[in-house]
């Protein structure tokens, strides 16, 4: 069904409804989309769910479809930096609790797009933009593993500023994908826990780990920071969504918090954060911290990071070499299929 | 004392990771590890070298199956062979735990401070992933094998050994299942799935006849451990059924010359191994 079309013949509303069209270009809506859209703001004002059925604004739609396939992308081009340490786990231990890790990511990839995809765009299109390079994923991504310790620091610090992030996203305002936060928030607390584990281990080891676990801290430090997405007064998208009920917190709220957690947690591994600024103010009552290289980040996210070309180009070949197996899949369900419905005209006959 | 190894509170460890991956009660290799320190799990000989046998299978399958995960055709086989490479890596874990309790050894000494001659892994577990299809048609060998042994090793004397098998033989189930599910789709898809389905079987078949080779050890071992050549019969009934109704001929190679159970492997086991213990060699005694 076509959205904002006006019906020939039909007298333009003179007031269109709010919420949701502010940033659209002045559109006349159909009675349909009218009631539509007052169902629709009443579902938000009273901070209820919003479900696949019900009518909603072409741009929330659209904002919902950015941001649960980016979320999407992100588990799948995740899995990379963390399976490149699967065969090479010091431990039996480790290497199982990591498979279940970048296993867990793969799993939290396929609710995202089916979230997705009850927004109406398939998860083959998803996957398409992603492999020709049209789609976005978090930045932290396209930073390399180096070392072992690095598990650790991204279970500790990624994982858990996804945690800070995906908390209060299980009450976003679109019922499945408030739902399939609720699984993947109780997957990651479980990641974030090993994470810190490895670090723990690696900090009370030989000067060597220890060494190697304070160098992986410093370098995804920062990084880490930025995932919360830009600073408040240079955030384009935050305003709408927390409109909508999807985002519950500004990006430097989150950073805030997420900081104090840092800041607590790295006494307990004897660790240090390469940030001589952090600190609580107590007259704001939020954790505080240095400046962040903006400029590096923008960098990353324009595909000039250490591994941009090297995530994408792994996907795309995982998806090409793929295809036939794909295809298989496909052929001999249809031949299943049509074998089932000319034997159910015998059975007829 | 042989502890009843279905007795979980005997064996359980509450002081075990926060970041435990088996769920509820299943036995787990800390609990092996746990009764082994407490000597209430102590392998003869021969158990211990069957056990090394086992896992030494599990373990190199798992450290194969795990390069797949992130580079698999479709996100839900990452997450299938991601599975299957947990499960081997689980059993891997419990026999190596059990078999290094004879010898004063953990798994981890085991599995990263041995030599390429000291493991004991047969060729077709060392084998490439090569292409979808060759690891399908190696995943079906060896689901079609370690089902009926480890179902058949339940029965084990050693009651260790069966309760390690009574674990693994529910999820190798599953792997039977998967296996045969994609020998059917590959074989029955596309022209070009069926072709790379008919080359990986022949890729792989070569090595289906050391799995069934009897030797000194599985003879001395009694009802320990599982008669290698009285699976076979299975073997070729069950995996027949599936290639007829696959429409695919069962490749009539030569089988190879073996020797893994000797400690004589393939061209590729150094090079798994490599990658396997380098950062576990870089740092000797270090813990993790």
């Amino acid at each position: 069904m076509a959205r904002n079309v006006q019906p020939a013949g039909q007298p333009a509303p003179q007031n269109p409804a709010s919420n949701g069209t502010a940033q659209a270009p002045a559109v006349v809506l159909s009675p349909e989309d009218i009631a539509g859209q007052e169902n629709f703001d009443a579902i938000i004002a009273k901070d209820s769910r919003v479900e696949p059925k019900d009518w909603m604004p072409e741009a929330y739609r659209r904002s919902l479809v950015r941001q649960i396939s980016q979320h999407a992308h992100s588990e799948i081009i995740g899995m990379q930096p963390e399976a490149n340490w699967i065969t090479r786990a010091p431990s039996l231990k480790r290497k199982s609790i990591l498979m279940a890790k970048v296993q867990d990511e793969a799993g939290h990839g396929l609710y995202l797009y089916s979230a997705a995809e009850t927004l109406g765009t398939t998860r083959d299109d998803m996957m398409d933009a992603l492999v020709a390079g049209k789609a976005r994923y978090s930045s932290i991504f396209n930073y390399p593993t180096v070392t072992w310790a690095d598990m650790g620091a991204i279970g500790w610090m990624v994982d858990g500023a996804a945690i800070c992030n995906q908390v209060p996203l299980c009450r976003a305002s679109y019922g499945p994908y408030g739902r399939a936060m609720v699984r993947v928030c109780k997957e990651e607390s479980f990641h974030q826990r090993q994470g810190f584990e490895i670090l723990l281990e690696l900090a009370n080891g030989t000067p060597e780990q220890r060494e190697m676990a304070q160098n992986a801290v410093n370098r995804w430090y920062a990084p880490s920071l930025m995932m919360f997405g830009p600073p408040d007064d240079n955030s384009p998208n935050s305003k709408q969504s927390m409109a909508w009920n999807i985002k519950r917190f500004s990006n430097d709220e989150l950073r805030s918090r997420f900081v104090g957690m840092l800041a607590e947690q790295v006494k307990v591994l004897g660790l240090t954060l390469p940030d001589d600024e952090v600190r609580f103010n107590e007259d704001t009552k939020k954790w505080e911290h240095g400046p962040l290289d903006w400029a590096e980040f923008k960098e990353v996210l324009a595909g000039r990071g250490p591994c941009n070309a090297q995530r994408l180009e792994r996907r795309r070949s995982a998806h090409e070499d793929g295809a036939w197996v794909r295809e298989a899949a496909a052929a001999y369900a249809a031949k299943q299929a049509a074998k089932q419905s000319t034997n159910a005209q015998k059975a007829a006959a | 004392m042989t502890p009843d190894p279905h007795d979980v509170g005997a064996l359980g460890d509450s002081s075990a990771s926060a970041t435990r991956i088996t769920p509820g009660f299943a036995l787990r290799p800390e609990d092996i590890a746990l009764a082994a320190e407490q000597g209430t799990a102590k392998p003869s000989e021969d158990v211990a070298e069957y056990a090394l046998r086992l896992g030494d299978d599990a373990l190199i399958l798992a450290q194969r199956l795990g390069h797949w995960i992130s580079r698999a055709p479709e996100l839900e086989e990452d997450v299938a062979l991601g599975n299957i490479a947990l499960d081997q890596l689980g059993h891997a874990r419990s026999f190596l735990t059990y078999a290094g309790a004879a010898w004063g050894k953990s798994e981890d000494d085991l599995a990263y401070f041995r030599r390429e001659g000291e493991f004991r892994s047969a060729h077709l577990f060392e084998q490439p992933n090569g292409d979808f299809a060759a690891t399908i048609a190696r995943q079906f060998i060896v689901a079609n094998y370690q089902f009926p042994l480890y179902r058949e090793l339940v029965k084990s004397s050693d009651p260790m050994l069966s309760a390690i098998a009574a674990k693994a033989v529910k999820e190798v189930d599953y792997h039977l299942d998967h296996s045969t599910q994609w020998v059917l789709r590959l074989a029955g898809g596309t022209d070009e799935s069926r072709r790379r389905m008919e080359a990986g079987l022949n890729l792989m078949w070569p090595f289906v006849g050391e799995l069934f080779e009897d030797d000194a050890l599985t003879a001395r071992i009694g009802d320990a451990g599982v008669v290698p050549s009285s699976l076979k019969e299975e073997f070729d009934r069950t995996t027949g059924a599936i290639l007829a109704e696959a429409e695919l001929d069962v490749p009539g190679h030569p089988m190879a010359t073996g020797g893994g159970r000797r400690g004589n492997h393939s061209e590729h086991l150094g090079l798994v191994l490599a990658e396997m213990q380098v950062l576990a060699r870089e740092f000797p005694g270090a813990s993790w």
